[in-house]
């Protein structure tokens, strides 16, 4: 028995949500007393394993092949699924990436089981494991449990535990030879591209004010924008108003666009599902301005006003330049 | 070509949700198309438009959903397939179970192309599209931002992390989930609305259910870890309350 961590890597870098999910493996194979096994998909990637096997678990398996180069998800749920034949583990955990998105679920089909996807916290009643997802864009939580003859697969939100908390150690590595057939790989990657040079760096930004679905019409964004030139902040949007065409998808925070961690981020109108948020939880002080209460948002903000913003934001304008004198 | 496009049903963006044992009370809420669907739609509708062919909107759900499945109909979906489950069974079957209902239900139909959106807007699973494929033994690829069909095969462009894409090239047939603004959805027309009220919904019960792996035991609203300050008053009385706070405190005035 055991619990198996499968780590993330493009290129031969890592994406950083691994580490985090190598906490989570760590803490609840040390509650279920079983083995932590971890595992490094990939091709030429024997310095990762080393790497990985500096934290604390018992073994690191490099999944080593060729074909596993550029990400395919043919490939990667062979690969995968053939290292759980072979190594029988209880709980298999992935952080929840898009990647992870893409052929996890047709792996955890393979085992006739459900990929929990989105995980915030895991706990453990009576030796098996709870999971805690997010619903309804995370207005709601829901407590999930796995049943069946296992193996358990979930995916870890970023955030959902500390990297801080990763413990060192001195594993061995051993090298899984995947069997996997070229021809079966229906999947051919180009190289990622991406659209164009950033014209707007918004992680810069000291100040950012931020428009959400609440300003219902293109027509209204001159409203937040009127507040951005008053206190000298640049201009951000969640992604359903770049989608919409409203505001440049390059002002876009969020999963999909920027990461910030600006000293004031004022979200307006926005309710703050979980992709929005790990774009901008970072910042140091977060202000919500929202007509719902219950939005997802007042989680992470630090100050908040419930009410119509379009009552609220030229309120804020007129103090704000009053109080620039 | 022949698409089907998969649609989910959810309580409307802005429902009061209030819990009711291990889910919602659903008797006051409004529904309408899980938005990325929505956005699946409008892709095979285009593509029809563009390679000729057929659009087939498939949705499990109870007897409420066909008002979403004629609203699919009527912005020119040719016809439907309604597996109907029960009010209960949609908040209890995971989502192997609901892929299982779907691919059962799109065997016979042999598609070229099955597309639906990246993730619904209630569980978030993000995964039926993905175990659909899966069940059928047919490729798949996700959060699809573009789609282009050429000589029997696809290629999409695939959304990554951080604003970067991908080009993959697949084999038809093939599952696609799509994101949100992949395209730029359009109203149904009068005339479309008519034209749905004749168009066919193929009902299929199913027979009996498996029982689900994954169970959501309790849902309930997240606890608050935060200490968020709220400003009370009327707007004038919460902006110069916040407004002394990020001069005074936050000092960036």
């Amino acid at each position: 028995m055991s619990v198996l961590v499968v780590l993330e890597q493009t290129g031969g870098k890592w994406n950083r949500m691994s580490w985090e999910t190598f906490v989570a493996g760590q803490q609840l194979s040390a509650e279920m007393g079983v083995d932590l096994h971890v595992a490094v998909p990939g091709s030429g990637i024997g310095v990762l394993a080393a790497e990985a096997a500096t934290k604390k678990c018992a073994k690191v398996y490099a999944v080593e092949h060729e074909l596993l180069k550029d990400y395919t998800a043919d490939a990667y749920t062979a690969a995968v699924e053939g290292l759980i034949r072979a190594t029988n583990p209880a709980l298999v955990l992935f952080p929840h990436t898009y990647q992870v998105r893409d052929f996890a679920p047709k792996l955890a089909t393979r085992f006739s089981q459900v990929l929990i996807s989105d995980v915030i916290a895991v706990r453990m009643e009576a030796g098996s494991p709870v999971f805690v997802r997010l619903l309804f864009q995370g207005k709601l939580n829901g407590d999930v449990r796995v049943s069946g003859g296992g193996p358990y697969f979930a995916s870890l939100q970023a955030g959902a535990f500390r990297v801080d908390a990763l413990e060192v150690g001195s594993a061995v590595v051993e090298t899984f030879t995947p069997a996997l057939d070229a021809s079966a790989i229906r999947q051919k990657a180009e190289a990622p591209f991406r659209e164009s040079a950033r014209a707007v760096d918004l992680t810069a930004a000291e100040i950012i004010v931020s428009v959400g679905r609440g300003i219902k019409e293109k027509e209204n964004i001159p409203v937040v924008e009127e507040l951005a030139k008053a206190l000298g902040a640049e201009m951000a949007a969640s992604r359903p108003i770049c989608d919409a065409g409203w505001m440049p998808m390059e002002r876009q925070v969020g999963s999909s666009g920027q990461t910030v961690s600006p000293k004031v981020y004022m979200a307006i109108g926005i309710s703050g599902a979980i992709q929005h948020l790990v774009g901008m939880k970072g910042a140091k002080t977060i202000v919500a301005i929202n007509k719902d209460a219950n939005a997802p948002i007042f989680e992470v903000a630090d100050y908040g006003i419930v009410g119509d913003l379009f009552e609220v934001i030229p309120a804020l304008v007129e103090e704000v330049k009053k109080a620039k004198g | 070509m022949k698409i089907i496009v998969a649609i989910k049903q959810v309580p409307v963006r802005d429902s009061q949700l209030r819990v009711e044992g291990a889910w919602i009370q659903e008797s006051d809420l409004s529904f309408e198309i899980n938005e990325p669907d929505a956005y699946a739609l409008e892709e095979a509708l285009q593509l029809k438009e563009k390679h000729g062919g057929e659009v087939i909107a498939l949705c499990a759900g109870p007897a409420r959903a066909t008002q979403t499945i004629r609203e699919a109909l009527a912005k020119g979906a040719d016809r439907a397939i309604h597996v109907e489950t029960s009010e209960e069974n949609l908040s209890t079957l995971d989502t192997l179970g609901v892929a299982r209902l779907l691919a059962d239900s799109v065997k016979a139909e042999n598609p070229d192309l099955i597309l639906t959106g990246l993730q619904s807007d209630d569980l978030g699973y993000g995964q039926t599209g993905v175990v659909l494929a899966e069940l059928l033994g047919i490729a798949s690829s996700t959060i699809i931002m573009q789609v282009e069909v050429k000589d029997g095969a696809i290629r999409v462009k695939r959304e990554m992390e951080d604003g970067w894409f991908q080009h993959i090239t697949m084999p038809m047939p093939a599952v696609l989930t799509i994101q949100s603004g992949i395209n730029k959805l359009r109203y149904a027309t009068l005339m479309g609305i008519k034209k749905a009220k004749s168009k066919e919904i193929r009902l299929v019960k199913p027979a009996e259910l498996g029982a689900a792996t994954a169970k959501i035991e309790k849902i309930y609203v997240p606890q608050k870890n935060k200490q968020t300050q709220i400003f009370e008053g009327d707007a004038k009385q919460a902006a110069a309350k916040l407004v002394e706070k990020l001069k005074f405190e936050v000092r960036v005035i």
